[in-house]
C-alpha cells in the first residue's frame, strides 16, 4: 500500500488509530526513496538503521500511550545545518564532511520528545548560502517538478524532499529566504516564524541575527502543527523569546472575513514574471471573495533590502565561520606543518567558492575603516525597513506578495552571475531584517509546468494571522502532487 | 566603477578571513566584491544620520546567568571530532618556529 502522499497529520492519526504502523511509514519512505531519490538528490545523509531503530521504540510508546501527539510516529528529514547526536551533520560543506555532534538542536530534541522519526538530513547549498541548493559540496539537488530545474535554496533538499515525498515533513532554515523560496519553486508549503520563536540552539550558524528554524511541509495544517512542537522558549539560545500566542493550530480556520491585507505595490513591479504575477493576484481575488479586505499599498525601502542583508548576513557569517580551523571538527588540511598555514589552507581547501565570497565581503565590511561605512549603515538601513513594515501592521494585518520573481530556473542559471541570483531573495529578505514571520504556500502552476508560490507576512508574534489566511487560501485549491510522485505510483 | 579594492586590499582581506587565495581567485574576488560593494552603496542614498544601527530587532537586554560551577562529562565527545587529539587535549601544528 502507498500512503506517502497523506499530509503528516493524516498519517498521524492513522498511526493512533493503528491503521498504520510506524515501522510501514518508515518502510513506505524508504521506499520512495528508492525510487526517486537518485533524480532528486534531496539528502547527504540517509538513516534507514536508526529510523526502523527508532520507529520499534517509538510504536512501543504509542502502544502505551505515552505518545499522543499529532506527529508521533511521522518520519521526519532535517537539513543538514540542524546538530543531530552522532548522525553525520555537513552543511553541505566539504569543511564539515565527517562531522557528527555531541548533541542535537533544541528544535530536533522538540521533535524526538513528539515521537519523531528522522529518516536523514537534507541537502541544501553550502552553510545556507545560496538560493538555488546547486553549492552544496555535495552535488546539486533537482527540482521533483522537473528534473532540469533547481528546486530554489537554501533549504532545496528539504522542500524537493517533501514535494517528491521521501518525507512526510522537513525542517529547514530560513536566513534571507531559505525555507520560502524553495517551497515555493517545489510547491510545497514553509513557514519562517518570528526571530526567536525556535531556539537556534544546534542550529550551525549563518548570519544569527536573521536566522531562524521552520517547517516545510504539504499543507498549512501540518506547518502549524509542526511549529507548535518546535517552537519552545530555550535557555540555551539568547535570543530565544519567551512569547505568548504560540497554539498556532487554533487558527486553521477558513474565516477571513475582515482580516485586512496589504499588497506592497512595490513587489508587483519591473522583475516580476507575468505569469506569477497573474496567480498571486487570483489568490488575492479569492481571499477578496472570502471577505478580506484587500488594498494596495507603497511599502518603501524595498530595493535597499538586498545590499543592506548582503552586507549583514556576511559581516556575521564571517565571524561564525571562524570556528572552521580544522582544529576542533571537520576537515583538515594534509599540509599541516605550522599552524597558521594549517588554518588558512584548511578553510582554503575546505570552503566552496560562495562561503569564500561571503566571508571576504564581510571580513570586508568589518575591517577598521569601513566598518562604519558599510556595518553600521546597514543596521541604521535595517531600522528603516523595520519601521516601513510597523507602519504597514498599523494599516494591516497580513501583507500578500510573489515567494520569488519567477518560478524555478535552470540547473547552472543562477551560478555564473551572483548579484543576479541575490536579486532573486527580493521579496524574501525583508522579512528576516524585520524580524518578522512569512509564510509560502502553492498558488498555481506556470506553463511550463513549475509551482507558484504566493507569500503572506505578518508582524512579529502573528503568525496566526498569516496560518488563517493561508489556511483559508488553501481550501481553495487542492494539493497538487509532482508528477515525479504521480508517475512512480502509476508504474507500480 | 570605483576601484576600492587593490591588491594589497586583497592581501588584508585574506589575513582577516584567514583564506589563502590563488592568483585567479584572487582576481575573481577583486571583480566579485567590487560589484557587490557597488551595488551595496545603494544605501548611501538613504538619509540614516538621525537613525541608531539595529542590530537586533527585539528590545531584548543581553541574557545573564549566575557563574555557577557545574560538573561537565562532555570531555570525550568534545574531542570526538577532533582531526587530531593527545592527552585529553586538540592537537595543533607547531606554533613556535
Amino acid at each position: 500500500m502507498s500512503f506517502t502522499s497523506l499530509m503528516a497529520v493524516e498519517l498521524g492519526q492513522k498511526i493512533k488509530k493503528r491503521e498504520v504502523a510506524v515501522k510501514e511509514a518508515v518502510e513506505a519512505v524508504f521506499s520512495q526513496i528508492d525510487r526517486v531519490e537518485e533524480k532528486v538528490h534531496s539528502f547527504v545523509t540517509l538513516d534507514l538503521e536508526g529510523a526502523l531503530k527508532a520507529a520499534d521504540e517509538v510504536q512501543k510508546r504509542i502502544d502505551m500511550g505515552e505518545l499522543t501527539g499529532p506527529l508521533a510516529g511521522v518520519p521526519v528529514a532535517l537539513k543538514d545545518n540542524l546538530c543531530t547526536k552522532n548522525m553525520r551533520t555537513t552543511c553541505s560543506s566539504k569543511i564539515l564532511y565527517n562531522f557528527k555532534p555531541g548533541y542535537s538542536a533544541q528544535a530536533v530534541e522538540n521533535l524526538k520528545s513528539a515521537g519523531a522519526i528522522i529518516i536523514g538530513k537534507t541537502n541544501m547549498d553550502e552553510f545556507a548560502m545560496g538560493s538555488t541548493t546547486e553549492t552544496s559540496a555535495f552535488g546539486a539537488t533537482k527540482n521533483p517538478w522537473n528534473l532540469e530545474h533547481v528546486p530554489g535554496g537554501s533549504s532545496g533538499g528539504s522542500c524537493a524532499a517533501v514535494a517528491a515525498e521521501e518525507c512526510f515533513y522537513a525542517l529547514g532554515s530560513d536566513t534571507g529566504g531559505s525555507i520560502r523560496q524553495p517551497s515555493a519553486f517545489c510547491g510545497v508549503t514553509g513557514i519562517k516564524p518570528t526571530y526567536g520563536t525556535v531556539s537556534r540552539y544546534g542550529l550551525i550558524a549563518y548570519g544569527s541575527s536573521l536566522d531562524q528554524i521552520g517547517p516545510i511541509a504539504k499543507d498549512v495544517t501540518d506547518c502549524a502543527t509542526i511549529l507548535e512542537i518546535i517552537a519552545s522558549y530555550d535557555k540555551k539560545d539568547s535570543t530565544s523569546m519567551k512569547r505568548k500566542n504560540m497554539d498556532f493550530t487554533s487558527a486553521l480556520t477558513e474565516d477571513v472575513r475582515g482580516m485586512r491585507i496589504g499588497i506592497p505595490r512595490d513587489y508587483f513591479g519591473e522583475g516580476l514574471n507575468e505569469e506569477v504575477k497573474k496567480a498571486v493576484l487570483e489568490a488575492v481575488k479569492k481571499l477578496e471573495e472570502l471577505g478580506a479586505v484587500v488594498e494596495e499599498f507603497d511599502l518603501g525601502l524595498v530595493e535597499y533590502a538586498i545590499p543592506a542583508y548582503y552586507v549583514i548576513a556576511g559581516a556575521e557569517a564571517s565571524s561564525n565561520l571562524a570556528r572552521f580551523d580544522g582544529v576542533k571538527y571537520g576537515y583538515r588540511t594534509k599540509d599541516d606543518e605550522e599552524l597558521h598555514k594549517m588554518y588558512k589552507k584548511t578553510r582554503s581547501e575546505g570552503f566552496g567558492t560562495e562561503a569564500k565570497r561571503r566571508i571576504m565581503l564581510g571580513s570586508f565590511v568589518l575591517s577598521s575603516g569601513y566598518y562604519d561605512a558599510y556595518y553600521l549603515k546597514a543596521l541604521r538601513t535595517k531600522a528603516l525597513i523595520k519601521q516601513e513594515f510597523d507602519k504597514a501592521f498599523e494599516k494591516y494585518d497580513v501583507l500578500i506578495s510573489p515567494a520569488a520573481p519567477t518560478t524555478a530556473p535552470k540547473l547552472g542559471d543562477s551560478l555564473d552571475d551572483p548579484l543576479k541570483m541575490y536579486l532573486g531573495d527580493i521579496y524574501t529578505i525583508s522579512a528576516n531584517l524585520a524580524g518578522i514571520p512569512g509564510m509560502t504556500l502553492p498558488c498555481g502552476i506556470d506553463q511550463s509546468g513549475l509551482p507558484i508560490g504566493v507569500q503572506l507576512l505578518g508582524d512579529c508574534f502573528q503568525e496566526k494571522k498569516i496560518i488563517r489566511t493561508a489556511y483559508a487560501l488553501e481550501q481553495t485549491r487542492d494539493y497538487r502532487r509532482c508528477p515525479l510522485a504521480e508517475q512512480q505510483e502509476v508504474r507500480r | 566603477m570605483a576601484q576600492r579594492i587593490s591588491d594589497e586590499m586583497i592581501e588584508y582581506v585574506g589575513i582577516l578571513a584567514k583564506l589563502e587565495l590563488s592568483q585567479d581567485e584572487k582576481e575573481q574576488a577583486k571583480e566579485d566584491m567590487e560589484k557587490m560593494l557597488d551595488y551595496i552603496d545603494m544605501l548611501n542614498e538613504l538619509d540614516t544620520s538621525d537613525v541608531e544601527p539595529m542590530s537586533h530587532v527585539f528590545l531584548v537586554q543581553n541574557v545573564f546567568r549566575e557563574d555557577v560551577v557545574e560538573a561537565y562529562d562532555g570531555h570525550k565527545e568534545a574531542l570526538a571530532n577532533a582531526p587530531s587529539a593527545k592527552d585529553g587535549g586538540f592537537k595543533v601544528p607547531k606554533t613556535i618556529g
